[in-house]
């Protein structure tokens, strides 16, 4: 009989590397779930404890259907007439401009001075603090004060408008401030040039389109705004014809063709900003 | 602009002209907008120093006030919740719209130009108007600055969303198909876990969005820290009004370094 004499022949396997575990739960994807986890929570609890006052949601969607069907169905002037209204939108387009105009010329020049490459840090500092302050309190809470400091009207309105602009601005022009390289600062001051031609010979020139877009975006902006402080101060806009309508006639005839309107300006808007994007693309 | 100058004189020439021609008309701008709208420029802007002056005397808080602490507090706390949930439920549902209506993952070109023309209705509709069509037929609650504030920011999320769709590469979403993959799974595994960061922060950018506007609907519907603030600024209690305009102002101010961190964390 023959027999294996040797013992059981020696297998060798190949051995596991040590690897590490590869996880596809990354760190910013732990904070992210975590952060919508938390938002997701409050969510639900402000659902649950919202207050409804007793009301019959069927209801309230059928009266809403029926408002929404004659706003936007059978629009017409009601109380006040076409000249009324197109001089209403007229003096909001106005309003819109001359705040942003405004806003954009004071702000520039903080900017200048708040901008970390141009400034000393503390004065850059400081300002910052002033205007993230300032950007922090809404519109309508500006417009309110001021309307109590120089009586309802068009000036208030103006002022509170800019204030805002201007903190919202700032920020927008002193950031593309500060992506101009330090030396080509440094160079200029180098040759001797002073500190305003630095500023308007070298820095401006190369953030124009910026400096634009932002503007532009704080016009569509301050649009929505005047409509919506048109009713708290009084200055005799589209808001002003818009709110007596949807507060106190209960018009919704004249509510949706004031709505209309504004569309109809907003879309114009939103085609200027299309093609000044691609213009803006285009030349980069 | 590559225009051919023959000097430096002649190019300093036509760049100051063009700058000329650009102040008239902005000037001209500027003072066709002061007649219609009646604005004085000099009497307004001098007196925004003393408007200044007034503020920081009758708006400060006083030891008085501390008896409006609760309402406050608590109306403020009603507003934040109302801003994040309405902010989230909008997320939910223009994060749909978005997939329907961007041009990479859109599924017909119907449906792409339906959610654009929404989503630019739902946005360009005023906060008034919304306002006061909720208010009438959801009467004085806070259920109606909730909805106001999410027709709002539904339009805004569409857009935002569907831009960051549209950003993305499409080049991981045509390897993604060419392997076999459907329509969900392209969705799913290609495209929504590469925008996630981008529309968390959009969503954040809303919330701090939403507290600010929800003062103005608060005034407008009679609920939230908006009216309250309404309520005290009109029966002349300044030094209340002031205390929530701080409190807004501190609110804004913790979500904004808040948010900018968590941006840091997850870009």
């Amino acid at each position: 009989m023959i027999e294996n004499s040797s013992s059981e022949p020696k297998i060798v396997k190949p051995k596991v590397p040590n690897t590490e575990r590869i996880s596809l739960m990354t760190k910013p994807r732990l904070i992210l779930r975590s952060v919508l986890a938390v938002l997701g929570l409050v969510t639900i609890y402000s659902l649950v404890t919202i207050d409804m006052a007793g009301l019959k949601l069927k209801d309230a969607f059928h009266s809403l259907g029926l408002n929404l069907n004659a706003m936007f169905l059978h629009p017409n002037v009601g109380q006040d007439s076409w000249s009324v209204l197109l001089r209403g939108l007229s003096t909001s387009i106005a309003l819109t401009l001359l705040t942003t105009l405004l806003g954009a010329v004071i702000a520039f020049f903080i900017a200048v001075f708040s901008a970390r490459n141009l400034s000393p840090t503390w004065v850059a500092n400081t300002l910052k603090a002033v205007m993230a302050f300032i950007r922090s309190i809404p519109t309508i809470i500006w417009v309110l004060i001021y309307s109590a400091v120089m009586g309802l009207g068009a000036n208030a309105a103006v002022v509170g408008l800019t204030f805002h602009s201007i903190a919202y601005l700032v920020k927008a022009y002193s950031e593309s401030i500060e992506e101009t390289p330090q030396a080509t600062i440094e160079a200029l001051k180098a040759s001797g040039v002073r500190f305003w031609p630095i500023i308007f010979q070298a820095i401006l020139p190369s953030i124009v389109p910026a400096l634009l877009s932002w503007t532009f975006i704080r016009f569509e902006i301050n649009f929505a705004n005047a409509v919506a402080v048109g009713a708290a101060a009084g200055a005799d806009d589209i808001g002003y014809y818009l709110f007596m309508a949807s507060g106190f006639y209960f018009d919704f005839h004249e509510v949706g063709l004031i709505v209309y309107l504004l569309l109809g300006f907003a879309i114009i808007l939103e085609l200027i900003s299309m093609r000044l994007r691609g213009h803006y693309l285009k030349s980069n | 602009m590559k225009a051919k100058y023959s000097s430096p004189q002649q190019f300093f020439r036509q760049r100051r002209m063009r700058l000329t021609v650009v102040l008239v008309i902005l000037l001209l701008i500027y003072f066709g907008s002061v007649l219609l709208v009646n604005f004085n420029t000099f009497s307004s802007l001098a007196q925004i120093p003393a408007g200044l002056v007034w503020l920081f005397k009758t708006f400060i808080p006083n030891q008085h006030t501390t008896t409006y602490l609760g309402p406050i507090f608590y109306q403020l706390w009603r507003t934040l919740i109302v801003s994040i949930s309405s902010t989230i439920c909008a997320a939910l549902l223009s994060l749909i719209f978005a997939v329907l209506g961007a041009k990479t993952t859109s599924p017909n070109r119907v449906l792409q130009l339906t959610v654009r023309f929404g989503a630019s209705l739902l946005r360009n509709i005023p906060v008034v108007a919304w306002a006061m069509i909720l208010l009438f037929s959801f009467k004085q609650s806070d259920f109606t600055g909730f909805l106001a504030l999410f027709f709002m920011t539904l339009g805004y999320l569409t857009r935002a969303f569907t831009e960051t769709i549209e950003d993305l590469d499409t080049e991981k979403l045509h390897a993604l198909q060419a392997v076999g993959a459907n329509y969900f799974q392209c969705v799913f595994c290609g495209v929504l876990p590469e925008a996630a960061s981008t529309m968390t922060s959009w969503v954040l950018y809303m919330i701090e969005n939403n507290i600010r506007d929800a003062t103005l609907v608060g005034i407008l519907t009679g609920t939230g820290i908006g009216f309250l603030f309404n309520q005290y600024f009109k029966s002349i209690r300044y030094d209340a009004a002031g205390l929530i305009v701080l409190l807004i102002a501190a609110l804004v101010i913790v979500l904004e370094l808040t948010s900018t961190q968590i941006r840091r964390a997850i870009a």
